[in-house]
């Protein structure tokens, strides 16, 4: 599926578009940025409740094209910024990473 | 031998914020140089677990990167107080890192196991009170 599809999902709001054009295969879910930096796949969305700077490092290091903020978590300018520079899209909710990842997964992914 | 290409980075010990700039141009570089992608995922695995090291727990220091015909080799050189352990250090969950850096999201232990298991070879070099040398080769 499309990044597209993503970034018009409801309960989201999108803070940076990233490439809306790219194909996305997988949704993953950690907060731990040691572990989702070596497990995250590549093209994949991540939702997380990290919104700091390194959040934003790790994915651009894993090919993770986008990154949604659970739980109403947000990013400060300065990361928003550096995600856009890198081309990564990041979402924000206020749903639990849970249901976010379930919303995802059933908007084409299943 | 044919050409060899050499990028080197001071890595800032002082702005945890900032961890992660070298890995993200070597990464950005090798991509222009149009490299296999998946060795660009682990070089960029390998470097930023290696980079985020530097500035936990040694106050920065100094990677030098290689790129040859044969392989990409990089060297992660610090000042700090070095390992004392390192079989507890490769150990996957144990470490050492600060309650401010673990609440980043850093610190579960997996830096070293990472760096290991992303690169064809690995040696670390490190007198404690001294400081660390580590050196990673990924082969194409």
């Amino acid at each position: 599926m499309k990044l597209q599809t993503i970034l018009k999902l409801p309960d989201c709001r999108v803070l940076s578009e990233g490439r809306p054009e790219r194909e996305v295969t997988r949704v993953f879910c950690c907060d731990l940025l040691s572990i989702a930096m070596s497990r995250a796949p590549s093209d994949s969305v991540w939702v997380t409740v990290m919104g700091n700077k390194n959040t934003v490092a790790v994915a651009s290091l894993a090919d993770v094209a986008c990154i949604v903020l659970a739980e109403g978590v947000s990013m400060d300018r300065d990361s928003l910024e550096k995600a856009s520079e890198e081309g990564i899209a990041v979402l924000s909710t206020e749903l639990p990473v849970f249901d976010m990842a379930l919303n995802i997964y059933r908007a084409g992914m299943e | 031998m044919g050409d060899q290409l050499i990028f080197t980075y001071d890595i800032d010990g002082s702005d945890f914020t900032r961890a992660g700039e070298a890995s993200s141009s070597v990464k950005n570089k090798l991509k222009m140089l149009g490299v296999n992608s998946e060795i660009i995922r682990r070089v960029a695995i390998a470097m930023y677990e290696g980079e985020i090291n530097m500035v936990i727990h040694a106050d920065g220091g100094q990677i030098t990167v290689t790129v040859s015909d044969d392989d990409i080799v990089m060297v992660l050189a610090d000042r700090g107080p070095g390992i004392p352990d390192i079989g507890k250090a490769m150990q996957e969950g144990y470490s050492t890192a600060r309650p401010e850096v673990r609440s980043l999201g850093f610190g579960a232990g997996m830096g070293l196991p990472n760096m290991k298991r992303y690169t064809d070879q690995m040696e670390i070099d490190t007198v404690v009170g001294k400081g660390t040398t580590i050196t990673m080769k990924v082969a194409f």
